[in-house]
């Protein structure tokens, strides 16, 4: 059976491997991003925390993503079989490009608008709001950028632990020694993911403003 | 020490006597001030409470109303550490600043520094926001009424010399350095501030743009009255700009004369920055070399 065929008499089942593959990065870029970015904005005037959360964040980043999987299941709570163990590993591995961008973007503003923001007697949380997350934005978005992108990718290893998502087709197909089934995965999740790049970028030059 | 006093005395005397005229232009908007608009009182600042070499070495000066009093010293030599003491990004280790009367560490520092202006070089102008934006910050943070903003911000645009038709929605990074000093001049006005601090605000633009700015602005402090302490390392600028030049080395006040007088003084790093005049401008004398010393 050619890939094409395949492809056509699996429309739905593939289809809806995409939508709970964007379903499970969907819900893992919110919450990474809902800790991340506070977080990032938190570091700022704590160098003591700056290290420790950057440090954590680190060590996650680097773990084999299918090692990050394997040692979450035997954990009580987040771990098991399923999407909420895969939910709680990509959310690990999306922290630190954000959080990283976060802080580089909020502290790497021309020290001369910040000194004219104080000196013009702006509140610390009005140059936070005013001045800094919005010069800071671009910087944000290219490291949820990144998160989205490698999200997309380690979702796909998240089916090895029953999350479902294209990677069902990959493992399924490896499994089959089928190229047609692998294809039927990989090529939709390649796709998603450099979709995202693409609408991320532009989203992203938007935002730049010199 | 006896000339140090014979030398406040005389500052004291000048500003005195400017300060009735500024008062009488002004008349009943301001109150006749008891003492120096700001007053630096044995201030003493360095870094990391690093007392051998203090940035600031207890300095003593009063600035009153109306004077436009230019710092003047080498780089390091502690002028824009002075500057920054005024509104309270700094404050002294020792002794006090008093700003209108009041000590600026008794002051709240956010109502302190909404009543002074401050200009950077480069304008430190807030890139994500319009020229009309950055003129308007102040008073937005005031909580001015729109309308009421828009009209300062024409108002200000014509003062500095651009087209509010032309430049109000127009980014930093759509400006030249001129006009980016320009706008950062109307910013720091924008609120009416009593003061206000320039540190080298002039100081990065091409030397033409530099000397036709240095005159508008010389005109434009005439109209405006306001206290300005101006900090730069050009002595040329400082002898256009002030009504009195204050020259600071290795953190201490070295000479303080109004310009017309400032040359003549006898020391050595006076007769250094004079001597630059001479070298920087080739023929004639440095006198020659200096607009408005005659006048």
């Amino acid at each position: 059976m050619s890939p094409w065929q395949f492809f056509l008499g699996h429309r739905a089942e593939i289809l809806e491997a995409t939508t709970t593959h964007l379903t499970l990065v969907a819900i893992s870029m919110a919450i990474a991003t809902a800790i991340a970015l506070p977080l990032g904005m938190l570091i700022v005037h704590r160098p003591t925390l700056r290290t420790i959360a950057l440090g954590v964040a680190s060590v996650f980043q680097t773990i084999p993503s299918l090692a990050l999987f394997g040692f979450l299941i035997p954990i009580p709570f987040i771990g098991g079989i399923g999407r909420r163990t895969a939910v709680v590993a990509l959310v690990l591995y999306a922290l630190l490009p954000i959080l990283r961008n976060t802080y580089v973007g909020l502290t790497g503003i021309d020290t001369a608008v910040l000194q004219a923001a104080e000196a013009m007697g702006m509140k610390d949380a009005q140059i936070l709001w005013r001045v800094r997350l919005p010069l800071a934005l671009p910087v944000i978005l290219a490291g949820i950028r990144t998160a989205t992108v490698i999200t997309i990718g380690v979702a796909t290893i998240a089916a090895a632990i029953g999350a479902g998502g294209l990677g069902t087709f990959i493992f399924r197909g490896v499994a089959m020694v089928s190229d047609a089934v692998i294809l039927a995965g990989a090529i939709p999740a390649a796709l998603l993911a450099i979709a995202a790049d693409f609408l991320l970028a532009a989203l992203e030059r938007r935002l730049r403003v010199a | 020490m006896h000339q140090n006093s014979v030398r406040g005395a005389r500052a004291k005397y000048d500003g005195l006597s400017r300060k009735v005229k500024v008062s009488i232009e002004m008349n009943a908007k301001t109150v006749a001030l008891a003492e120096a608009t700001i007053l630096f009182k044995d201030v003493t600042y360095s870094v990391n409470g690093n007392a051998t070499h203090p940035i600031i070495d207890c300095i003593s000066l009063e600035i009153h109303a109306g004077e436009t009093l230019v710092l003047l010293g080498r780089s390091g030599s502690g002028k824009t550490t002075l500057l920054r003491l005024i509104n309270r990004l700094l404050l002294p280790e020792k002794g006090e600043v008093r700003v209108q009367g009041r000590s600026t560490a008794q002051w709240d520092p956010i109502r302190l520094r909404r009543g002074i202006g401050y200009v950077i070089q480069e304008g430190g102008l807030f890139p994500h926001f319009t020229v009309a934006q950055n003129i308007g910050l102040v008073p937005n943070l005031e909580k001015w009424d729109a309308s009421r903003i828009a009209r300062r911000v024409d108002e200000l645009l014509n003062l500095v010399g651009l087209d509010p038709r032309e430049f109000s929605a127009r980014h930093p990074h759509e400006l030249s350095g001129g006009q980016r000093q320009r706008v950062g001049v109307a910013r720091a006005l924008a609120a009416d501030p009593p003061i206000l601090l320039m540190d080298e605000p002039f100081g990065a633009l091409d030397p033409v743009t530099r000397a036709e700015l240095q005159r508008e602005f010389s005109s434009l402090t005439h109209r405006l009255g306001k206290t300005i302490v101006f900090v730069t390392h050009d002595l040329r600028e400082a002898l256009l700009l002030a009504s009195r030049i204050v020259l600071l080395q290795s953190g201490r006040v070295v000479a303080s004369a109004k310009p017309q007088l400032f040359l003549q003084i006898d020391h050595p790093e006076v007769e250094a920055f004079a001597a630059c005049l001479g070298t920087f401008h080739g023929s004639g004398t440095a006198r020659d070399a200096v607009p408005g010393v005659s006048t």
